[in-house]
C-alpha cells in the first residue's frame, strides 16, 4: 500500500517501539502533525520550547534506556533543539530529533524559516541525514535509531524537507541495518581482559573509576559484583553516580573538582586505576600533569577515541563495559583461591581509606538560623521513595544534590554532566515523569536555571505529571557568585539575582500547587506537603545565601591540593 | 611531522565536510585535501596532508573512524605510499627567457599545455616535493598564476586498500 512520507516516519518510529515523542508543530511538519491527529500507538507530548521537548526526551532516554525522540520544525523550531542536542551529545544519550525542512526546491534559496540544520548540528550529533527522496525515509529511520543506540551511543538528527513528507511510495521497513562503514566493537579482547585481570590482583592500592557508561551499557550489577568479589573501592564521575550504591562499603563517592576527600586522596595513592565507561574528564583529573602519579593505569571503553585522550593508559581495552566487566568477573572466579587471599591483602589499603573518609568525610555546618542547601537535599533523601528519580540544573544545587543525595540505582540520576545545562533539569523530569507515571520524580533546580525553562509547568500540568520540582533559592547563581568570591576578589559582576519571585503565585498562574520554606523546622513540612500532592509542585527553599560547594580542587590544580574550607 | 592520510568514505551528502570540520573544530593544521570518486561503487577517496605530533596523529585516525560514513583510513606516515601531485602554472616567457623555461620543463620532464608569444602554461606531475622545486627554479623568471592539486597517494606493492 502507498502512503505518504509523513504516514511513513510514523509506521517507522512504532516499527522501532516509540510509544512517546515530545514535539512542536509548525509550517514545514505540519503533514506529519496531520498524522499523528488520532493516533494511538503514539502518545505525543508538547513542551512549550522545542529546547525543552529535546531535553524532554533525553530525559526520557536517560530514565529509560530507550531512544528518546523529539520533533521540530524547519527554521527556529530546529535551532531551538541545538542545545538539548549538544547536552545528550557530550552525555552519549541515545536519541533520534526529526526536523522539518523547506521543501527540497527552495533548500538554498534563503526561504522562510530554513536553516542548514544538518551542517548546524554537525558537530553535535553522532550522525545526521537530510532525506531527499521518500524512498529513503524508512531505511533512514532505521539507522538512525540504530545509530543513536549501539557503539557509544548520542543523538542522530534526520531532517525532513516538506515535498518529502507528502510524496507517497510503498512503506518497506528493512529488516536489519548493514553500514560498511560503521561497526563497533563491543567484545572486549579476551587477552586484554586476561591482562587486566592479571594487573588488578598485582595491585595493592586498586581504585576502580566509574563514569556514566556504565549506565549507559546496564552493567551497574556486574560492576557491583566485580568490587565485591575482591573488595575494590570505587569512586563515580557525576554521570556514573548511581552506577554502585553511594552506601556500599566500597563506595568512595563522587571524585573531581566538588569529589569526596578520600576519593581524591585515593586516586592520588593509588597504584592501579581501572576506569570504566569514564573519559578522564578535567573536572575529574585536576592537573593532567600529576593525576594518579603511581598509578597504572586501565581503561576500559567502547570508544576508542576517548581512550589517550587526556591521559597516558598503560592497558585499553576497548567494548562495552558490561561485556569486558562480565569476562573479567568470569576469569577471577575461575581464579578461587586467589581472591580471599587478595582481599585480605587490601586491608592496609582500606584502613588509609577509613583514615581519609573519618578525618574529612563530606559534612556541612548545620544551622537552626537558616536552612542550608545540603540540608535540603539530606532530607529530600530521607523522605522521598527509594527509586525515585531525580534530575538537576547546573551549579551549586547540582553538586549539593550529587554530595548529599547518596543515589543507590543507575538512571536515577538526571544530569548534564558534559555540557552543563542550565535550563535541563525540569524538563528531563518532564521526559522521565512521561516514562514512568507512577515514579516519583524530583526536578531540584537552582534559581537561576528554573526560570531558563519554567515555562514547561504548563506542559507538566497539560499532561498531568506530577514532578516535585525542587528551587534551592539563594537569590544568586550560586557557582558564578561562589567564584567571584573565591577567584575574583568578591566582585558579583551580574550574578545576583534580586528581584524576589513568588513562585507559590507562579505555579498558581500554572495551575499547580506551590510551598516556600524560609526556616531550617519548615523544611520538612514542605517536603511532605509537596510529596502528598497528587499534580505538580514547587516547593521553594530560600536558602543561605553565601553557602559554598566544598570540598572543591581549583581550576588547574592538582586532585590532592583540596580547599577542604574557604 | 607531515603525515599523508588517506580516508575511504561512502559518497553521502555532506561527507566532505563532516571531514574537513572535524579537523577544523579540533584545531588540527589541513595542508591539501582532495578527494573524488573511486572505482569502488558509492565509495569516495579523501587523501589529507597533516602535520602534528603522534598523540595528534593518532586522535586524527581514531576521530577520522569514528565518523559513520568513514569506511577505512589509511594513514602512510610510515613511507608505505607513493605521492603524486599535479601543479599548472603559468609562466612569463618572452626573449631569451623562453628558451630557459623550456630547458627546464625538459629537466623535470613537465608539459608545456599552453603557449603565447608572452608565455608558457606548465603541467608538471610529480611528488610535492618536485612540484616545489620546479616552481622555485621559475619563480625567478616570472609565475602570473600557479594551480596546485594536493597530494594523493597509494600504496606500495600489489594489495588493494581492502586487502
Amino acid at each position: 500500500m502507498k502512503m505518504n512520507g509523513a504516514r511513513i516516519l510514523l509506521e517507522c518510529l512504532m516499527k522501532e517501539g516509540v510509544d512517546t515523542v515530545f514535539g512542536y508543530p509548525g509550517g514545514t511538519v505540519l503533514n506529519v502533525y496531520d498524522e499523528l491527529f488520532g493516533c494511538k500507538e503514539i502518545r505525543h507530548i508538547m513542551p512549550r520550547h522545542e529546547q525543552a521537548g529535546t531535553h524532554a526526551a533525553d530525559g526520557y532516554a536517560r530514565a529509560t534506556g530507550k531512544v528518546g525522540v523529539a520533533i521540530a520544525t524547519s527554521g527556529p523550531g530546529a535551532t531551538n533543539t541545538v542545545t538539548g542536542i549538544a547536552t545528550a551529545y557530550m552525555d552519549s544519550i541515545p536519541m533520534v530529533i526529526i526536523t522539518g525542512q523547506v521543501p527540497t526546491a527552495l533548500i538554498g534559496n534563503d526561504a522562510f524559516q530554513e536553516v542548514d540544520i544538518v551542517g548546524i548540528t554537525r558537530s553535535c550529533t553522532k550522525h545526521n541525514f537530510l532525506v531527499k527522496d521518500v524512498n529513503d525515509i524508512a531505511p533512514i529511520i532505521k539507522k538512525a535509531f540504530y545509530i543513536a543506540r549501539t557503539g557509544r551511543p548520542g543523538p542522530v538528527l534526520v531532517d525532513l524537507p516538506k515535498d518529502v513528507q507528502i510524496a507517497k511510495t510503498e512503506f518497506c521497513y528493512p529488516e536489519s541495518v548493514e553500514l560498511r562503514s560503521y561497526k563497533p566493537t563491543t567484545g572486549g579482547h579476551p587477552r586484554q581482559v586476561s591482562k587486566a585481570v592479571s594487573m588488578l590482583l598485582a595491585s595493592h592500592r586498586p581504585v576502580m573509576y566509574v563514569g556514566g557508561g556504565v549506565i549507559l551499557s546496564n552493567a551497574a550489577p556486574e560492576l557491583t559484583a566485580l568490587s565485591r568479589l575482591l573488595s575494590i573501592p570505587v569512586t563515580t564521575t557525576l554521570m556514573g553516580l548511581g552506577a554502585f550504591p553511594g552506601d556500599d562499603v566500597n563506595s568512595l563517592g563522587m571524585l573531581g573538582m566538588h569529589g569526596a576527600y578520600c576519593a581524591n586522596m585515593a586516586m592520588t595513592h593509588s597504584d592501579l586505576i581501572v576506569a570504566v565507561g569514564a573519559r578522564f574528564d578535567d573536572r575529574v583529573t585536576g592537573k593532567v600533569d600529576t593525576f594518579a602519579p603511581h598509578a597504572k593505569i586501565i581503561h576500559i571503553d567502547v570508544d576508542p577515541t576517548s581512550i589517550r585522550k587526556n591521559v597516558r593508559v598503560d592497558l585499553p581495552i576497548v567494548g562495552d563495559v558490561r561485556d569486558v566487566l562480565t569476562k573479567m568477573i568470569k576469569k577471577v572466579e575461575k581464579s578461587e583461591g586467589d581472591q580471599a587471599a587478595y582481599r585480605e591483602s587490601l586491608a592496609p589499603w582500606h584502613e588509609q581509606i577509613a583514615g581519609w573518609k573519618e578525618k574529612h568525610p563530606v559534612s556541612f555546618t548545620r544551622s537552626s538560623a537558616v536552612i542550608k542547601p545540603q540540608f535540603v537535599i539530606q532530607k529530600l533523601r530521607e523522605l522521598s521513595d527509594r527509586d525515585a528519580i531525580v534530575s538537576t540544573d547546573v551549579g551549586q544545587h547540582q553538586m549539593w544534590t550529587a554530595q548529599f543525595f547518596s543515589f543507590t540505582g543507575p538512571r536515577t540520576l538526571l544530569t548534564s554532566g558534559g555540557l552543563g545545562t542550565m535550563g535541563f533539569g525540569l524538563p528531563a523530569a518532564m521526559g522521565a515523569q512521561a516514562a514512568f507515571p507512577g515514579r516519583q520524580v524530583i526536578a531540584i533546580c537552582g534559581d537561576g536555571g528554573i526560570q531558563m525553562n519554567i515555562q514547561e509547568m504548563a506542559t507538566l500540568v497539560q499532561n498531568r505529571l506530577p514532578v516535585k520540582i525542587v528551587i534551592i533559592n539563594n537569590n544568586f547563581l550560586g557557582m558564578v557568585r561562589q567564584w567571584q568570591e573565591m577567584f575574583f576578589d568578591k566582585r558579583y559582576s551580574q550574578s545576583c539575582l534580586e528581584l524576589p519571585i513568588d513562585y507559590i503565585k507562579l505555579a498558581d498562574a500554572y495551575g499547580a500547587k506551590g510551598f516556600v520554606a524560609s526556616k531550617p523546622s519548615e523544611v520538612e513540612t514542605v517536603i511532605r506537603q509537596g510529596f502528598a500532592e497528587p499534580g505538580p509542585v514547587i516547593m521553594e527553599f530560600r536558602v543561605a545565601r553565601e553557602e559554598k560547594v566544598l570540598p572543591m580542587v581549583p581550576s588547574g590544580a592538582s586532585l590532592n591540593e583540596m580547599l577542604l574550607n574557604a | 611531522m607531515r603525515h599523508t592520510i588517506s580516508v575511504l568514505v561512502e559518497n553521502e551528502f555532506g561527507v566532505v565536510s563532516r571531514v574537513a570540520s572535524l579537523f577544523s573544530s579540533r584545531g588540527f593544521n589541513i595542508d591539501s585535501f582532495i578527494g573524488a570518486p573511486t572505482n569502488e561503487e558509492g565509495i569516495s577517496r579523501i587523501t589529507i596532508v597533516t602535520h602534528g605530533d603522534e598523540s595528534v596523529l593518532e586522535q586524527i585516525t581514531k576521530q577520522l573512524n569514528k565518523l559513520i560514513d568513514v569506511v577505512k583510513v589509511i594513514d602512510f606516515s610510515d613511507g608505505s605510499g607513493i605521492e603524486r601531485e599535479m601543479a599548472l602554472i603559468k609562466v612569463t616567457a618572452e626573449d631569451e627567457s623562453r628558451a630557459e623555461v623550456l630547458r627546464i620543463v625538459d629537466i623535470f620532464r613537465a608539459k608545456i599545455i599552453d603557449v603565447t608569444s608572452r608565455s608558457y602554461t606548465i603541467e608538471a606531475t610529480g611528488n610535492p616535493n618536485k612540484i616545489d622545486a620546479i616552481i622555485e627554479l621559475l619563480r625567478p623568471l616570472g609565475v602570473k598564476e600557479l594551480v596546485r592539486t594536493g597530494a594523493i597517494t597509494i600504496g606500495r606493492g600489489a594489495k588493494g586498500w581492502a586487502g
